[in-house]
């Protein structure tokens, strides 16, 4: 299903010739608009028309989160307040939040680009869709609601919190599509097994499950549990919220809306491009926004580019599920270890929950890693040898992946903290 | 006499084993014997109640994840040897026992051994043949 084929399947030629054509308008624009690009023109000597092609977009330089808290809260602004119609905030780990804007034009490009990703994902118009991500300042929410309802389903905004309710929902108004992120969504299947519930009285038939990077087996887990088909979707409030990619149904990578961003995917040490299909840190352009412009944003967030072309006939290309963010990766004894690998892992194994926690501490000198797992198999519960052989295939299966030792704690089921938005996992008490 | 135990997985945590006790103590539930292990980060408590049914349905309700299963019961006399006997009976018919634990009652001169068997049908049937129970 498409919500604009001739856009989503036009030929590369053509795409190209619509990416250069926009880049170098969106390049300008940010030069004569945005205080904050004068500036990093001027100091690094460009001007708009050296961007000839669209490899010149190499010639500028990056964009930063830092720079966005930095020129806190407005710096990067190409228009007056007069013209900004929405303005939104993703949550700082520390100190200020990140604001970003935008005009009414935004807002409806912003809706277009949703409309495509929840339509790839299956939704129609007959479908109810229950949005159970936090409203508010998280773009998350907001940004779903409105592709929901420009493909015209019935949106219940039921935001995040209060699992109970959300449950009561589901059922009662008979939604055929959940949106949350892939924790809650975890969490919702496991309070309708805590209430007693049968998921077959439910109508629920489709997930798009974003915000949050998650491994394959995590969205099978979820499929498990709400028999439902499960997608992934992308994107940051930087460039504009959710809404830069997602999957269609043949869930082999996110399509991004590539006549709206333009993507590389480099090397996050030399920031020279990789190759289709190795993996590097993804750096976004937006080619059409006006409130706030965005020019070689680096996400931190580690993927790669699917070589080939998808069953689905969209043309746009795909990125691979998300290994995380850099800013995700943990270092432990030297190797480089992401949260998403350690669930894979969990996920894998049937007689653990899907709740994780991770924490990392030094003991004299020596990293530390300790995962913390459910005991979801009661089968195992009267037995110390078939516990105790659960967690060494715990360790055996992490020391494959990781290629490192981790202490693994096992836990009474429903003992570890649940989430009802973004889960945090992962606690890092090493001091550095 | 096969008996039934409930077992409690219960991590090493402050405070999880007087949860564990007060949820049965409010439910007004007598404990006829309980046993727990020193491990690492977890334990299985293990326990005969009076009242089985209703000790797990406070347990349950007090978020623990329980499991019903049987053992075979022994009462031999409370003295010197009274174990021994049993073992010598098991051992000679090749049953592996898992764990045991057992309980006497002060005024009584009886004691109970608590056998969990690899084979519980194969040791319930020797310990018959063998008189013991």
């Amino acid at each position: 299903m498409f919500y604009d084929e001739k856009i989503e399947t036009m030929s590369r030629a053509e795409l190209n010739e619509l990416q250069l054509e926009r880049l170098k308008k969106a390049v300008k624009y940010a030069y004569e608009n945005s205080a904050f690009y004068t500036k990093m023109f001027d100091n690094a000597k460009i001007k708009p028309e050296d961007i000839k092609s669209l490899d010149d977009l190499r010639k500028i330089p990056f964009t930063v989160k830092s720079d966005l808290r930095d020129n806190y809260p407005f710096g990067l602004n190409a228009v007056p307040m007069d013209g900004i119609a929405r303005i939104h905030a993703s949550s700082g780990t520390s100190g200020k939040p990140t604001v970003v804007t935008y005009t009414k034009n935004d807002l409806e490009m912003w809706s277009e680009c949703m409309a495509r990703i929840v339509t790839m994902a299956g939704v129609t118009s007959k479908d109810v869709v229950q949005i159970s991500f936090g409203y508010g300042l998280f773009t998350g929410a907001l940004g779903l609601h409105q592709g929901m309802e420009k493909v015209g389903a019935a949106v219940i905004p039921a935001s995040s919190g209060n699992t109970e309710r959300q449950v009561m929902l589901l059922k009662d108004l008979g939604a055929t599509v959940l949106v949350a992120t892939p924790s809650y969504a975890l969490y919702i299947g496991e309070m309708i097994e805590k209430l007693g519930l049968d998921i077959k009285d439910f109508k629920l038939r489709l997930g798009l499950f974003g915000s949050e990077a998650s491994s394959v087996e995590m969205h099978k887990e979820i499929e498990k549990k709400l028999n439902i088909v499960s997608t992934d979707n992308y994107g940051l409030s930087e460039i504009i919220g959710p809404g830069v990619a997602g999957e269609c149904s043949y869930k082999d990578g996110l399509h991004v809306n590539e006549d709206y961003f333009l993507i590389e995917i480099l090397d996050p040490k030399t920031f020279e491009p990789v190759p289709d299909g190795e993996y590097g840190e993804l750096v976004i352009t937006a080619l059409c926004k006006e409130a706030m412009p965005i020019l070689r944003y680096r996400t931190k967030d580690i993927t790669r580019i699917i070589p080939g072309i998808c069953k689905c006939g969209r043309t746009f290309r795909r990125l691979d599920k998300f290994q995380g963010r850099t800013d995700d990766m943990l270092v432990i004894r030297g190797v480089n270890v992401f949260p998403s690998q350690i669930e894979g892992v969990l996920m894998e194994i049937p007689e653990v929950g899907g709740q994780y926690e991770i924490v990392v501490t030094r003991e004299n000198y020596m990293d530390k890693l300790e995962v913390s797992v459910e005991v979801a198999d009661s089968e195992l519960l009267d037995n110390y040898g078939k516990l105790e052989a659960l967690r060494s295939k715990i360790k055996h299966n992490l020391k494959t992946v990781l290629q490192i030792e981790a202490v693994v704690k096992l836990v009474e089921p429903l003992s570890l903290k649940r989430y009802e938005g973004k889960a945090k996992r992962v606690t890092d008490l090493r001091k550095f | 006499m096969l008996v039934n135990q409930i077992a409690v997985f219960l991590e090493n945590r402050a405070g999880r084993l007087l949860s564990l006790s007060k949820a049965l103590s409010d439910a007004k539930i007598d404990l006829v014997s309980l046993n727990i292990a020193d491990t690492s980060d977890f334990g299985i408590v293990r326990m005969i109640t009076s009242d089985n049914e209703k000790a797990m349905q406070a347990l349950k309700e007090a978020g623990f994840v329980v499991k019903e299963n049987e053992l075979i019961g022994i009462e031999v006399d409370d003295v010197p040897g009274g174990l021994t006997k049993v073992l010598e009976g098991l051992a000679s018919s090749d049953i592996d026992i898992e764990y045991l634990y057992s309980y006497a009652k002060s005024n009584s001169a009886k004691a109970t051994i608590l056998v969990k068997a690899a084979d519980l049908e194969k040791a319930n049937k020797t310990l018959k043949e063998l008189k013991f129970i």
